[in-house]
Formats: structure tokens, sequence, C-alpha cells
């Protein structure tokens, strides 16, 4: 019989796959203060409910192609890739990103040299730049293993280093915020930079991947 | 601040920004980054000193030993100035 139960759904869905549970459950501590703070600043004028939803768009929106422009614009000048890795923050605001009071460091993957950002006391990630962290890069799993065996992490992530590339891992500990320069790859000679930044991903930014070939 | 530098090996309580893998490491300062409210009292919202920052390079051997993928690969890490004493 498909339906000895009544009230709710049991088992897989027809494609398979569970049903997601209702959130039906009770609030939590923080969820309750969220909504009184929000309600209240509603309330005495200091915002609007539409200012508040704008804003969740604009975070929402910040996504890794702010970071992929940024990377490949010093692909293409020099002049540009000197100021990054000397003062991100400034170039990066020069570029015309608003990352709001963000301290960023930019750290360039060589033929030599690769690196690899981890944040391991939390989950630090610059989100003006990249948007919202991929949920390994919280794990307890990433944060201890990318400091102790980052060669094997990477590894994991299908990144083959030549046996001469020196590793190079980034602990955001405190107050900067990391993003990294991936090594422009062969091939890209006389390439746009709209059609450089759809070489690079995420992953490149982080060091967990390389930039794609075209 | 020297150019060799030790990560104290301290256990204080509460919210502290120096890792505990680092704790009694050495390593060489890397750039200095200015200063910074202290998050050891900004985490409570009491009023922060400001401390300065450095960016310090460890290699893997010496803060894995021999238990290190590649001894002269590196670990990069910022450390507030009251965490460090000269080598």
């Amino acid at each position: 019989m498909p339906h000895d139960h009544h009230d709710h759904q049991h088992g897989p869905s027809p494609s398979g796959h569970p049903y997601r549970a209702d959130n039906d459950g009770p609030l939590t501590y923080w969820q309750r203060m969220e909504i009184a703070v929000r309600e209240l600043l509603v309330e005495k004028g200091h915002m609007t409910a539409a200012e508040i939803s704008a804003q969740i768009d604009a975070m929402d929106e910040r996504s890794p192609a702010r970071g992929a422009a940024v990377v490949a614009r010093a692909w293409s000048d020099p002049d540009f890739r000197a100021q990054l890795l000397e003062d991100a923050s400034a170039a990066v605001r020069g570029f015309g990103l608003d990352i709001g009071p963000l301290n960023l460091i930019a750290v360039e993957n060589t033929d030599r040299v690769h690196n690899l950002v981890v944040c391991t006391l939390c989950s630090c990630y610059p989100r003006d730049l990249l948007g919202l962290p991929p949920d390994w890069y919280k794990t307890r799993a990433y944060r201890s293993r990318a400091v102790f065996e980052p060669r094997k992490v990477l590894r994991e992530f299908g990144v083959e280093l030549p046996a001469d590339t020196t590793v190079r891992v980034h602990d955001s500990t405190a107050d900067m915020r990391y993003v990294v320069v991936p090594a422009r790859p062969p091939g890209t000679e006389g390439m746009t930079e709209e059609a450089l930044a759809r070489l690079v991903t995420r992953d490149a930014m982080i060091g967990t991947g390389l930039a794609k070939r075209p | 601040m020297a150019n060799r530098v030790r990560v104290k090996a301290l256990a204080a309580p509460g919210h502290v920004r120096a890792p505990f893998y680092l704790r009694g490491r050495t390593g060489v300062i890397e750039r200095e980054l200015g200063v910074f409210g202290n998050p050891e009292q900004l985490a409570y919202g009491l009023p922060a000193e400001e401390k300065p920052l450095y960016r310090v390079r460890f290699t893997m051997a010496e803060i894995w030993g021999a238990a290190a993928e590649r001894q002269d690969d590196t670990l990069d890490a910022e450390i507030y100035g009251h965490w460090l004493e000269k080598v």
C-alpha cells in the first residue's frame, strides 16, 4: 500500500532522494535574537525591511567572479600585478571593487611556488572577493589537514605539483584575508581579460585548484 | 622586533588567536602588518589595546619535525607581537 500513513511522507521521493524535513522546530536562541533585533531596528526607524533585503541581496551577489576579474587584470597588467602583490587592499579598491574594511594579501603562484589558504581557527575567507566559502573550507578535516599534509590534500583536489615546487600554506589566524593569484596557464596569450577571468576558478584562488586551460 | 621569533608557549585561557600548533615554534617575520585591536579583549566587548601584528613564516620541519611532508615547505600565520619573543 502506498499510503499506510496519512499525515506525512515516509521514505524517499519518487526520484529516490529523501524528502527534506520541514523546519517546524522551535527557534533557537540566536534565531529569536536576530528576529527581535531586526524588528526593533525597523520599528524604531533605523532601517527599513527593504534595506535589509537589499543588503542580503548584495551579500549574496558576491561571487568568485569578482576575484576572477582581479586575477585576470593582474595577468594582463604588470603594474597592477605589482601593486596587487604589494598592497592588495589598495589595488582592489583602485580596480573599483567595494571591499569594505577588508585587509587583503595576494600571494602569487609561480613555477616554483604554490600557495594554499586555510583558516585553522575558524573560517576566515575573503568573502568580498569570493562570496561565501565552500562547506569543505569550514570542516575540521580541511582546517587540520591543510597545515599538516597540504600536498596530500592538494592531490585529493586533483592538483599534482612538480617535485621542485615549494608549498606555502597561509593560515588566516587574525586580521588579514588571503587570495591566491594562480599561475597564468600556457596558451592564453592575447586573450581578453573577460576571457581570462573565465579560467579563474574559486578553488584556484584558495589554492586547492589551478586555473583552467583554454 | 627581531627577525627570528618564537611563539610564546603559553596556555592562556579565553579567546586567543595564536594557534596551539605554533606555540613554542620559531619562525622569521615575513612582514609587519601594522597595529590592530587586541582580539583577546575585543572578543569580550572590552576596550581593546592596539597590538602590532606580524606575519611569521615557519618551516614545516620546525612545526612537525620528521613527520613533515616536505621539510622546506612553509606555513605563514599572523601572530600578535605580545605572543612573540626574540630568539
